[in-house]
């Protein structure tokens, strides 16, 4: 008896409470889930090899979702940002994509963040025709653009990198210029557009020297250097032996041919790492990573100097112009969705015909023949000066 | 400034080679030092390079204590991770073939590089040099004060290490528990402490290699492998074991790199080392300084 008459309480309080829910539900559903959410899906390599790019890049990710979400979402409709991490795995990266593609479903998907993972996935984003826009540099991500139709970057690329060193050498009437190189897969790809566009600058490469990414001295390099008629040095290459550059330069006693640096040189670590060897040292780098020293009157000042302060005073760590990629990529997304809705079509077609987008790596001007939307123009030269980098003349 | 003449240019690449040469050099005495004793190749030498100039910066960049003490301390630490390694994986597998213990070392290099790259992180780390004035310039070349370092330590060490094991008691004692271990033994040699003196005295020339190298080239927690493997080649083409082979065998590495680098391509440099190396071993497979007679009763 005793057991059957709990029972029948249980039965009675569970539908009960049944009914409170419903009624909850149906009085709450109006507000909170007004419009369905809005999906924006993501891969990025946050632990890996490639954690440097992908940690910055998903933190700028988070914050601009959150502050979407607190303005009200896009258009009323809440921002469902779906993050996956690739652990800088091309395979894992691939297995994410079809994720987010098919289980998530999500309209468009902004990363991967290295060149490798990205190439990994072009081919799935080109299948399946959804808009991808990673964070990698190779322009590979996006050429030939025929066969890239739903692919867009926001990185800018070592074509740019290279004429903007061009465009200040020819401005201080250097023409014979030295090049050194780390013999991975980012000097190469530097060297490579360096020797291409030299001919179209009027420059003559006098000196073509290859180091391995872990050398311990550069003296014999530079001292080869030394020995040619080189009006300047450019120096391609990220790790520590951009620093041996700068430090083998400067105790060789080569003041008077000015040392170009690549836009890997930009963390301010590699001007603490060369202490006073670094004065003068020249390279060229996104806006992102300058933003204090702009112009107030620079269309970029504004939008860097938000994201400057707000990543600074939310994760208490410099801004990088790693996450920089991201805000740009983000932003990409967030504008479509705001203008054509969850379409894939229609956001491929927007972000296509997209120009005067100012983000933090340039002012994006979008084409059917372009799919970076950005130029040499988007580069500053800078040179570091009292231990910080001052933009050069 | 003038264009360098190619006088100051051979001279300066020579300066570099020998500097680089002498790390080389300090890491193939490391070799021969373990090699000696046990027969055993330890992988893990170039990790204790690594070791050496980052606890360097931890004690002396961090901490901010004068160089001598930082010195002293580091090669403290890094004697006692070489001891704790020979303590707790090679010498529980003392019954282990020589491979499998070679095998073992090369998981202690992973481990002790995962290990500083948990602790210091993935970026690289610089040093002051010792002695801070402008490089001298002879004949136009370009010679840093701190290469002085690299080349004075470097020799300073040799002269220790062949004193300590040509005229002491405890030095003839280790090369004796290598020769033959059982008659060492029962000539009351303590075996089992050579062998693990053997680490602790390999970990320490080691971390000197590091701390002198360092203000040169920056360290950083993956460092150690490739150092390892050009000291392993030096001490190879110096005839495995033999101490003064080891030191001009380094000095030849490092001379054919710079030179390789200096006057033909930079692209062929590591190639042309590698190259001297194998002609080397396929004319005389015992090396340049070693004798054939000690490598056939060697198991390895």
């Amino acid at each position: 008896m005793c057991k059957q008459r709990s029972f029948v309480v249980w039965a009675m309080g569970f539908a009960l409470w049944m009914v409170v829910a419903g009624l909850l539900g149906v009085f709450a559903a109006p507000d909170a889930q007004a419009k369905e959410p809005y999906k924006i899906g993501a891969i990025f390599s946050v632990t890996g090899g490639a954690s440097f790019l992908g940690e910055p890049e998903k933190k700028t990710a988070e914050m601009i979702a959150e502050w979407v979400n607190a303005e009200g979402g896009i258009n009323g409709h809440p921002l469902e940002l779906i993050i996956y991490d690739d652990e800088t795995d091309p395979t894992k990266c691939n297995v994410a994509m079809k994720k987010l593609i098919s289980q998530d479903q999500v309209p468009v998907i902004i990363g991967p963040s290295t060149s490798g993972t990205s190439m990994a996935v072009v081919g799935v984003a080109e299948k399946d025709q959804v808009p991808l826009i990673p964070c990698a540099a190779a322009k590979k991500t996006v050429l030939p653009v025929e066969e890239r139709h739903w692919v867009f970057k926001v990185a800018g690329s070592d074509i740019h990198v290279s004429q903007r060193i061009f465009d200040h050498m020819k401005s201080k009437g250097i023409s014979k210029v030295a090049v050194m190189t780390a013999s991975d897969a980012f000097g190469a790809s530097g060297r490579e557009e360096l020797l291409a566009f030299a001919p179209q600058y009027g420059i003559e490469i006098v000196a073509d020297e290859r180091y391995g990414p872990k050398d311990t001295d550069l003296t014999a390099q530079l001292t080869k250097i030394k020995g040619t008629a080189a009006q300047a040095v450019v120096n391609w290459s990220i790790g520590p032996t951009q620093v041996l550059a700068v430090k083998n330069w400067r105790a060789l006693g080569m003041d008077n041919l000015p040392l170009y640096q690549s836009h890997g040189f930009g963390s301010r670590k590699n001007i603490e790492l060369c202490g006073k060897d670094a004065e003068g040292v020249l390279c060229p780098l996104a806006r992102v990573n300058i933003g204090r020293l702009l112009a107030d009157d620079h269309a970029q000042k504004k939008v860097i100097m938000k994201y400057t302060e707000a990543y600074e005073k939310k994760y208490n760590e410099p801004i990088s112009s790693f996450g920089g990629h991201a805000w740009d990529a983000m932003y990409i997304a967030v504008k479509a969705l705001e203008t054509v809705g969850p379409d894939r079509t229609k956001i491929r077609g927007f972000v296509e015909n997209l120009t005067g987008f100012v983000g933090q790596h340039g002012v994006f001007k979008f084409s059917a023949v372009d799919h970076n939307g950005l130029s040499k123009d988007d580069l500053e030269m800078v040179v570091v000066k009292n231990g910080d980098w001052a933009i050069a003349r | 400034m003038d264009q360098i003449t190619l006088t100051g240019q051979i001279v300066q690449y020579a300066i570099t080679g020998l500097t680089v040469g002498s790390i080389y050099a300090l890491v193939a005495i490391g070799f021969n030092i373990i090699y000696n004793v046990t027969e055993i190749i330890n992988f893990a030498q170039g990790e204790f390079v690594m070791l050496g100039g980052l606890f360097m910066v931890f004690f002396s960049t961090v901490l901010g204590l004068p160089i001598l003490p930082a010195f002293g301390l580091t090669i403290g630490v890094v004697v006692a991770i070489g001891i704790m390694m020979e303590r707790f994986a090679i010498f529980p597998a003392k019954d282990a073939s020589v491979l499998t213990t070679i095998i073992i070392t090369i998981a202690c290099s992973i481990l002790l590089k995962g290990a500083a790259m948990y602790g210091w992180g993935k970026d690289p780390f610089a040093l002051p040099p010792f002695t801070d004035c402008k490089p001298f310039l002879v004949l136009g070349a370009a010679l840093f004060p701190q290469s002085m370092w690299v080349f004075g330590t470097t020799l300073v060490v040799v002269f220790v290490l062949t004193l300590f094991f040509k005229r002491t008691r405890f030095g003839r004692a280790m090369i004796a528990s290598s020769d033959n271990p059982e008659a060492a033994q029962l000539m009351g040699i303590d075996v089992k402490t050579m062998v693990m003196v053997s680490f602790g005295l390999s970990a320490a020339i080691g971390a000197i290699a590091g701390i002198v190298i360092t203000p040169i080239s920056l360290m950083e927690y993956d460092r150690g492998a490739l150092l390892g493997l050009k000291g392993f080649g030096a001490a190879v083409l110096g005839g495995l074991g033999h101490f003064p082979g080891a030191v001009i065998a380094g000095f030849v590495v490092g001379l054919m790199e710079s030179f390789c680098a200096g006057l033909l391509s930079s692209g062929y440099k590591d190639a042309a080392a590698l190259l001297v190396l194998l002609l080397a071993l396929f004319l005389r497979p015992s090396g340049l300084f070693g004798s054939k007679e000690v490598l056939r009763m060697k198991r390895f």
